[in-house]
């Protein structure tokens, strides 16, 4: 019960629950990811069931338009597949991606940034010189490269089979200098303290120093980039599925769908390709909102003015 | 400054050596050059001579020299699809993607610089808060979701607009194909440019009004006001001209990250530039013409880093000094 009392007392909950913006985008993001992660049960119908799938249902408008079916609370798709459902699963995907990017971008970005912080000389010099050319390159090409060359050198087929693990693999490589750099900076900062000079007298091994005693105090940094990086890594797998580089339409995510939806725009079929869209922009939206938050809280510099 | 000069570019030329070692690296492990010039229809024994008089055989090292000799000399391969030097095939559509993010980049300079200067000067000022808040509303909308509402609702809905293509083009210095130059052609880039800049504005406005603030609050410019100069001199002469260091350096790289996106402009508008011609290489596994356009979009990425670190090196001293070590 202690612990139930020093968080609501905290002066973190406090900031949070004063900024409508903050728990607005937070009950929006928690929203999400549990319809996202329970599509299974919450979603009214099985996208990926093609026995329960009938053609003669395709395109049907959101239950608010003319034409529609009841049956089909937002419509149906050029499939004839209920487009909540789709939006469900494909959210549901977009997260996997999104958070499993980022899970290892932050792992490639903590080790090297701790690495080369804490033993600097050559390894420094080296993985700084490749976060540097890395960065220069923007992310999105280097994504897009390395797509394009895993899609035309193992074919379309095989690519689809190994999407998921694929684009997390790409997005997280293509990404990880940003968290490094930050770790580095944070632990050039830390190693010079008493605390570190302490602990390195007393003869601990360097691992254990950089593990338990500066990687602590290198955490604020990489959870406010974090979680705007949650946002960006959606967004780069929306973008690579939308150039068709990403997930195929039979296991589509938010970006599949909007780019499969794209051509019935111009029949008048503005909702399968504009709704995706829609929950796309929510959802990272409110990942960026809360993201800002955390920055202003967490950053003292910028707390005061 | 020499000095610092001749180190950056031979630090671009390293970074031109590793992109012609991943490119080499593409191209002997994806692609069949024999496939790319003959077809299928061709017997084994043809095929091997034909590999041996390629030099296909020779020890990877020996191949890479000559494919670097050939790069630089400005062959980068032949096209399997389109029977063209690939270098050719690219720099053809090069026009389109240089006209798309040439009016882009003026609609982020046009707009970025008055908005993020009267943002900083005016914090609490209604429309500053209304641009901050829609800014990042900006940044969280992908390019090509902000495309196709655009398309939806301009070129769909109102029919004010063309939704794809270049339109009618003008063929200029006789081999630059403009679209600038008729009325058509730039009612074809309204849409697509619009969508290009969408991602990069908020960005500028949001870094332009950060360190405009910063700048605010330094003494000189309480000095300069303590003298009376007038507060327009301040801003434009005294204040901007402080902020544009930063603006130049992130201005660098993402002049890079909208060649990215150029790729995603031009698929949803069918615009025929090099980044459309990239992703069907990708789907006709047209190995020469993708590794040509990772060298092609290298370069212009390494020739505007180091154009703009020099630039930086030449406007503040402090970054040479530092960088000699």
């Amino acid at each position: 019960m202690v612990w139930l009392r020093r968080i609501r007392q905290s002066v973190m909950l406090h900031s949070f629950l004063h900024d409508p913006v903050a728990v607005g985008s937070a009950i929006f993001l928690l929203f999400f990811l549990i319809v996202g992660f329970g599509a299974p049960l919450v979603a009214p119908h099985n996208p990926y069931d093609s026995a329960s799938i009938d053609v003669m249902d395709s395109e049907k408008p959101p239950v608010w338009e003319e034409g529609s079916d009841e049956r089909f609370l937002l419509g149906t798709d050029a499939q004839g597949r209920d487009m909540l459902s789709t939006i469900l699963y494909g959210l549901r995907v977009s997260l996997i991606i999104g958070m499993g990017a980022v899970a290892l971008q932050a792992f490639l970005g903590i080790t090297v940034g701790l690495i080369a912080g804490y033993g600097g000389r050559w390894v420094d010099t080296l993985f700084m010189r490749l976060a540097d050319v890395q960065l220069s390159f923007s992310t999105y090409m280097i994504a897009i490269f390395i797509g394009a060359i895993v899609k035309a050198s193992l074919g379309v087929g095989n690519f689809e089979r190994i999407a998921v693990p694929f684009l997390i693999v790409v997005i997280g490589l293509a990404e990880w200098p940003q968290i490094g750099r930050t770790v580095r900076a944070s632990v050039l900062g830390e190693k010079n303290k008493e605390y570190v000079e302490a602990a390195r007298v007393i003869g601990l091994p360097a691992r254990r120093i950089m593990i338990r005693h500066i990687l602590p105090n290198t955490l604020t940094p990489v959870l406010v980039i974090s979680t705007v990086q949650v946002a960006n890594a959606i967004m780069s797998e929306a973008a690579l599925s939308f150039i068709g580089l990403g997930m195929p339409i039979t296991r589509p995510s938010l970006g599949s769908l909007i780019k499969a939806g794209f051509e019935y725009i111009f029949s008048g079929s503005w909702w399968i390709t504009i709704l995706p869209g829609i929950v796309l922009v929510l959802l990272i939206l409110s990942i960026n909102l809360l993201g800002d938050w955390l920055r202003d809280y967490l950053n003292p510099k910028l707390y005061k003015s | 400054m020499f000095a610092f000069i001749v180190r950056r570019i031979a630090q671009a030329v390293l970074v031109m050596l590793v992109i012609s070692v991943i490119g080499f690296a593409i191209k002997s492990a994806v692609g069949d050059p024999v496939r790319d010039l003959v077809g299928i229809a061709v017997s084994v024994e043809e095929r091997m001579a034909l590999r041996e008089e390629l030099g296909l055989n020779d020890p990877l090292p020996v191949q890479w020299v000559r494919f670097v000799t050939n790069a630089v000399q400005g062959d980068l391969g032949h096209s399997y699809f389109f029977k063209k030097p690939a270098l050719e095939v690219i720099l053809k559509k090069a026009p389109a993607t240089i006209e798309l993010v040439l009016c882009s980049s003026l609609i982020i300079v046009l707009f970025s610089i008055p908005i993020g200067i009267f943002a900083a000067v005016k914090p609490n000022n209604f429309f500053s808060r209304l641009f901050m808040s829609l800014s990042i509303v900006g940044v969280s909308i992908p390019v090509f979701l902000t495309a196709i509402i655009l398309i939806y609702i301009f070129a769909v809905e109102l029919h004010w607009l063309p939704s794809y293509g270049r339109g009618d083009t003008v063929r200029i210095w006789g081999f630059w194909d403009t679209g600038l130059l008729t009325w058509d052609g730039l009612k074809h880039l309204v849409l697509p440019s619009i969508s290009l800049s969408s991602i990069m504005l908020p960005l500028f406005i949001r870094l332009i009004r950060a360190e405009m603030k910063e700048v605010l609050e330094t003494d000189y410019i309480k000095f300069a006001k303590a003298k009376g100069l007038k507060l327009s001199r301040i801003y434009l002469l005294h204040a901007f001209k402080n902020t544009l260091l930063p603006v130049i350096t992130v201005g660098g790289v993402q002049l890079g990250t909208m060649i990215a996106f150029t790729v995603l402009t031009e698929t949803v508008f069918q615009w025929q530039g090099m980044g459309f011609i990239f992703l069907e290489a990708v789907e006709r596994s047209d190995t020469s013409l993708l590794v040509a356009y990772l060298v092609v979009v290298g370069f212009i990425f390494v020739l505007v880093n180091t154009v703009v670190d020099v630039i930086y090196g030449l406007v503040n001293p402090t970054v040479r000094i530092t960088g000699r070590k």
